[in-house]
């Protein structure tokens, strides 16, 4: 069957998403964006195909088995996160050999990280992340903790240096190899045989290609492939939600409001200027400097009764503006809403730059998550624009590489006509 | 009654602090800063009120989509205000030539109110009687007739010399209080004028004058005033976009008591009083060109802004010079090396630093103005 | 491959600086004046040498030196919020005033400071005198807000000429005023002008033969500055317009650093100044997307001679008034959105965009109302982007090309749902 691809190469992470002929979302991905970036867009290319292929599955069920599809899937990520792990290994026993640090010790860790890993991958088990260098770099760090022969320092460092090489490595072909041993360890695996079967066999014909993001000049993509982020988001929001007229997207580095006909062109866009103020960036920042997790911010902010007012956004003097209030007394929560609040004012401003809100209003990005900044959007959309509907998607992560996939279906059906 | 000096004046600074961020009256006139002639607003029977941007305490919502980050506060507030509905009452808006910001800020006023009425004073540069004059003089007559036709009635010259007189006072009652804090800042702190001051931008020239009256003899008589340990400094910097209050209040607990400043400048522009007889309008112009003071917006022939502020700070006795400048302000910015350059000539200590009118951390400039405050006290006694 | 009218104007700069260079010695003097609504004629007129300090500014952006020079200025105390082209003036000043030719600069004998659409030339020339020590001769130029000139504005101007100026001016010169050298230059300006207009208009074609706004900061060059009023003028537009009507004889595109442009598939009229210290990035930005500047605003800086204004040798200081009121930064924000309005018509244009430059707000502020208003008049989108005339530091080449091609994309797509 064809299928059509759209990666969106962004400053922190990278998407994939794989459309069949009609349009329907059959496989995505996600992965940090590395240095690499041809990596960073084959290892989530991949991803999104091993999605494609237990959709596959799903299809070729005459009757759904949900559960049981879950728990192949579940056994499949562990397979290969075990492969991932191995090639670690490798790579630390490489560089430990030449360091002079015995083997033995990062067998010793290694060996614990696997019996770790099937805890991960456990039914029912939560995981902080899906990224296998988030998981192996918590499970690593404690277990070097507890070595007293090394160093905590040089375990590190080896470790550091094993990562990115680790993730420059690209593993292709992985349902293939992993999706036999994941069905036998699956219970009432039996069922699915048939299906999976069919699966493996059945030919995903890329017909088509499209990138965008911020990183989308340097996708190993010819020129006439590659789309702006704008064109690639406004479509995406259109596809996700049909009645958008108006997308804000707050990312780590910049903020942009588009406005778009009923069809999801877009008609008109305002991006932030060259100062970062008030992006997604900021909260890190000042997640940072209060030590909380980015995702505790907007749940803190909400406990505020007397929000502070913040004239500035400016993530220089974020610190400093921070300890300042703190010291003078104010809450951090009532700091916090003052912040969320500035930060979405900020983005009224880009908003009104490109023709205000128009029903429906869609919001996209990592701050979209945040359920302070939702909240002040709310508020302030209100009073500003009046009665508007919010739409807000899960998967907002993916609208991007979605509107390129969607490209790419329509290139390739103009090009046949 | 049983009021003390003390209460009375915090009476009068309360009432002025009401009025200083009063919206405008109806059948008002507004202006921004830094000159014009309110005498004619005046005399048509409106209310000329000054416009000094929205302060601190105005949330900006609508403001900032209108301008580049790298563009000054005030336009953003004063649009601000004029979006959310402050500024409906005015009967119309004058914009002077300050800098380039403000010039096409009465351009898009043009644009977005384009039934009310917007005039651009383009204050001559040229003070020859025959040239920078006739200019004015044919500005003057054209504001005048504009004024006549809102008022719906006649200017008459009576009337003008009345407004004339009338502003003569308040001039007067001005130039009083800035003479009594240079003899005693103590007494009439800066935090205090201030408020005292602004309050006329929105009420009518007679109440202000009162006002300030009130405050002069009540500040005078307060024995509860004593004199402090400060080092007398001069501001330059601040006759546009307007610090906020608690910059001031800052400077003050840092040890600076203020003698001079260009607040409000507008307000003192004409040096002395203009005269009654003869024809009033002309004696306008002939004030602007003979008795105008001076700012960067202002051209400076041979380095009168150096010569002025070096005045001042002789007349006033002070011991150092503060550059307030808002941030992003060209005249005051653009001028500032240059009265630098002419203050290390003198060997007159000073220090500088920027603000915003909705600047809302005072600690750095607390720390430098201390250090400042407790520079020249150490550099005086020596 | 350089083209005849290329090779004039560079030896037309070259003798100019050389002259400048020699001028102490030949006892030359020297007049220091702005671009706007300059008197070069008068000036001319009393063989007097102009010095433009812009232009030398922004040839220091184009050498990649007013990074430097700026940051000189600014450890001597110039604010980093101000205007870059004076810094970049003050820093080159401190480093021994060495012209765009290399060699050094002569000090003025006078300041000419016409005042004229923007408020920092007042500054910048209150700055100059404090390092000169030399007289000022000022000029006050009102501003057109009722969106056209006023009789006592012109009245104003004429006597500041015959009151102020030509008295200076002939101090300096040690001559007498001769109006009928200043008519006699002024025919030739007109002469000159009547040609840079065809070829501003040229841009009407398909294709057009010429960008507008990075070839045409090029051609605007020699009338801007120190040569309006002389035979060399005349020639060199003679010159250019000759060459432009092969062009259109042979339907080429416009000539870019990299060769003639090839197709056109982007007609687009440009608000605001280009910046210069990465102008040839930029201008590549455009052509490497087929995008032709057709109409450009910073091309009128220097007077709106397109909308029929041509010095008029019978009444010389009347015209020269009408010059100086006419320059496009002198003009109402709502007499620039008609402006661009009528070129985005009279231009057949896909799309605009503005440039917004921090160091210059008689440009800049307004222009986001423009923007909307342009939209909404004239139903064409415009892009809006953000650098510096001469200040490196503001020029961000990834987020201003992420803009610009997401412009062009969505031109594109809507072309495509049309």
């Amino acid at each position: 069957m064809k299928v059509f691809v759209g990666i969106d190469l962004g400053s922190t992470t990278t998407k994939a998403v794989i459309l069949d002929e009609e349009e329907r979302v059959i496989g995505r991905g996600i992965t940090n964006s590395r240095s690499n970036y041809d990596v960073a867009c084959a290892v989530v290319r991949e991803e999104a195909f091993v999605r494609a292929r237990f959709t596959m599955i799903e299809r070729g069920l005459r009757t759904p088995r949900p559960h049981v599809i879950q728990d192949l899937e579940r056994n499949f990520r562990l397979h290969q996160h075990l492969e991932q792990l191995d090639r670690l290994r490798e790579a630390m026993l490489m560089l430990a050999a030449r360091r002079g640090t015995p083997a033995s010790i990062i067998n010793g860790i290694c060996d614990e990280m696997a019996i770790r890993a099937r805890k991960h991958f456990a039914p029912g088990a939560t995981r902080k992340s899906d990224f296998f260098r988030d998981l192996a770099a918590a499970d690593y760090m404690s277990l070097a903790e507890a070595i007293r022969e090394v160093s905590f320092e040089s375990l590190c460092a080896i470790y550091d240096a094993a990562i990115l090489a680790v993730e420059n490595l690209t593993l292709d072909r992985a349902f293939e190899r992993h999706i036999g041993s994941a069905l036998q360890e699956t219970e009432d695996g039996e069922s699915l045989k048939e299906a999976v079967g069919a699966a493996c066999n059945a030919e995903l014909v890329e017909s088509g290609s499209v990138g965008t993001g911020y990183g989308r000049q340097r996708l190993p993509f010819p020129k006439e492939q590659i789309r702006s982020e704008i064109l690639c988001h406004g479509l995406g929001a259109h596809a996700m939600f049909p009645g958008t007229r108006t997308v804000l997207d707050i990312g780590g580095q910049d903020t942009k409001a588009i406005q778009l006909d009923p069809n999801g062109i877009v008609t008109s866009f305002q991006m932030n200027d060259r100062c970062a103020a008030g992006c997604g960036r900021y909260l890190g920042y000042i997640a940072d400097e209060m030590n909380l997790g980015l995702h505790e911010l907007g749940p803190l902010a909400n406990e505020s009764r007397h929000r502070v007012k913040i004239n500035s956004t400016c993530t220089v003097f974020a610190g400093a503006e921070l300890r300042d209030r703190l010291a003078l007394g104010q809450k951090r929560e009532d700091i916090l809403a003052g912040l969320h609040r500035a930060i979405i004012l900020r983005a009224m401003s880009l908003l009104a730059r490109s023709g205000g809100i128009s029903d429906e209003f869609t919001f996209t990005g990592g701050v979209a998550r945040n359920s302070a900044a939702v909240g002040a959007l709310r508020d302030l959309i209100a009073e500003n624009y009046g009665a508007r509907t919010i739409n807000i998607s899960h998967e907002s992560i993916y609208t991007g590489a979605l509107g390129a996939a969607l490209f790419a279906t329509r290139s390739a059906v103009r090009g046949n006509a | 009654m049983a009021c003390t000096e003390s209460e009375c004046v915090a009476d009068c600074v309360r009432r002025a602090e009401t009025l200083a961020f009063a919206d405008p009256p109806p059948h008002s006139i507004g202006y921004m800063p830094i000159y014009v002639p309110r005498e004619l607003i005046h005399a048509a029977g409106l209310l000329p009120a000054g416009l000094y941007g929205g302060g601190d305490r105005l949330e900006i919502i609508r403001g900032d989509a209108y301008f580049q980050s790298y563009i000054c506060r005030i336009p953003r507030s004063t649009i601000e205000l004029a979006l959310s509905g402050h500024l409906d009452r005015l009967d119309g808006m004058l914009f002077p030539s300050i800098c380039d910001v403000i010039r096409n800020l009465s351009g898009m006023w043009q644009m977005l109110f384009p039934d009310r009425y917007v005039r651009y004073i383009d204050v001559p540069q040229n003070f020859d009687p025959a040239v920078g004059g006739r200019f004015w003089r044919h500005e003057l007559e054209t504001l005048r007739r504009d004024m006549e036709r809102i008022a719906g009635r006649p200017i008459d010259d009576e009337a003008l010399r009345n407004s004339i007189a009338v502003y003569n006072e308040n001039r007067a009652a001005i130039r009083e209080l800035y003479a009594q804090r240079s003899r005693a800042p103590w007494r009439f702190p800066l935090s205090e004028a201030y408020l005292v001051l602004r309050a006329g931008n929105s009420v009518p020239p007679e109440e202000h004058t009162a006002l300030i009256r009130d405050y002069i003899r009540g500040a005078e008589n307060d024995l509860s005033r004593r004199e402090m340990d400060q080092s007398r400094v001069v501001l330059a910097g601040m006759f546009c976009e307007q610090p906020p209050h608690g910059l001031l209040v800052t400077l003050e607990r840092a040890g600076c008591a203020v003698v001079d400043d260009d607040l409000f400048l507008g307000m003192r522009w004409i040096q002395g009083d203009i005269p009654l007889d003869g024809d009033p309008l002309q004696n306008l112009v002939d004030a602007y060109l003979t008795a105008s003071a001076t700012t960067a917006s202002r051209y400076s022939p041979e380095g009168h802004r150096a010569k002025w502020l070096l005045e001042s700070y002789r007349r006033n006795e002070a011991e150092g010079v503060i550059f307030c400048a808002p941030s992003f302000c060209d005249p005051a910015l653009l001028e500032q090396p240059m009265l630098v350059a002419a203050l290390d000539r003198a060997g007159i200590p000073h220090t500088e630093f920027k603000y915003s009118e909705d600047t809302g951390q005072f600690a750095v400039i607390r720390e430098q103005a201390g250090t400042f405050s407790d520079s020249i006290r150490l550099w005086s006694a020596s | 491959m350089k083209e005849n009218s290329m090779l004039l104007q560079k030896q037309l700069l070259a003798d100019h600086f050389d002259a400048l260079a020699r001028a102490r010695d030949e006892g030359k003097k020297v007049v220091y004046t702005f671009v706007p609504g300059n008197l070069n004629e008068l000036v001319r007129s009393f063989d007097l040498l102009p010095v433009l300090p812009e232009i030398n500014a922004l040839q220091s952006g184009m050498r990649k030196l007013s990074g430097g020079y700026i940051t000189e200025a600014e450890k001597s105390g110039h604010s980093e919020d101000v205007c870059t082209y004076v810094k970049c003036d003050i820093g080159m000043l401190r480093k021994g005033n060495i012209g765009p030719t290399g060699k050094p600069l002569p000090k003025p004998d006078l300041l000419l400071l016409s005042y004229t659409g923007c408020f920092t030339f007042m500054k910048w020339f209150e700055l100059l005198r404090e390092e000169y020590d030399c007289p000022v001769a000022m000029l006050h130029v009102p501003y057109q807000s009722e969106g056209r000139i006023e009789p006592h504005q012109r009245e104003y101007i004429v006597q500041q000429l015959r009151s102020e100026i030509i008295p200076k001016l002939e101090q300096v010169s040690g001559r007498e005023f001769d109006i009928e050298k200043l008519r006699s230059m002024l025919r030739l300006s007109s002469k000159a002008e009547d040609d840079l207009v065809w070829v501003l208009e040229s841009a009407k074609n398909t294709p057009s033969p010429i960008d507008a706004f990075f070839a045409g900061v090029y051609y605007l060059g020699p009338i801007f500055s120190a040569f309006r009023g002389t035979e060399d003028a005349v020639q060199y537009y003679r010159t250019l317009r000759g060459e432009i009507e092969e062009r259109i004889a042979n339907k080429e595109g416009p000539i870019t650093p990299d060769g003639p442009m090839k197709g056109e598939r982007y007609r687009l009229v440009v608000e605001g100044p280009p910046n210069w210290t990465s102008f040839r990035d930029f201008w590549k930005m455009f052509y490497e997307e087929d995008a032709v500047v057709v109409a450009s605003t910073y091309t009128k800086v220097g007077g709106l001679y397109d909308q029929g204004f041509r010095h008029d040798p019978d009444h010389p200081l009347e015209t020269l008034a009408d010059y100086a009121l006419g320059c496009y930064t002198n003009l109402s924000l709502p007499a620039r959105v008609d402006l661009l309005a009528r070129y985005i018509r009279d231009y057949r244009a896909d799309g605009f965009l503005v440039n917004s430059v921090k160091s210059c707000n008689s440009f800049s502020v307004g222009q986001l109302l423009m923007l909307r208003q342009l939209e909404e008049r004239t139903g064409v989108p415009g892009a809006f982007i953000e650098s510096d005339l001469v200040d490196p530091r503001y020029f961000s080449a990834a987020n201003i090309k992420n803009r610009i091609e997401s412009y062009l994309q969505m031109l594109d797509q809507k072309r495509g749902a049309a």
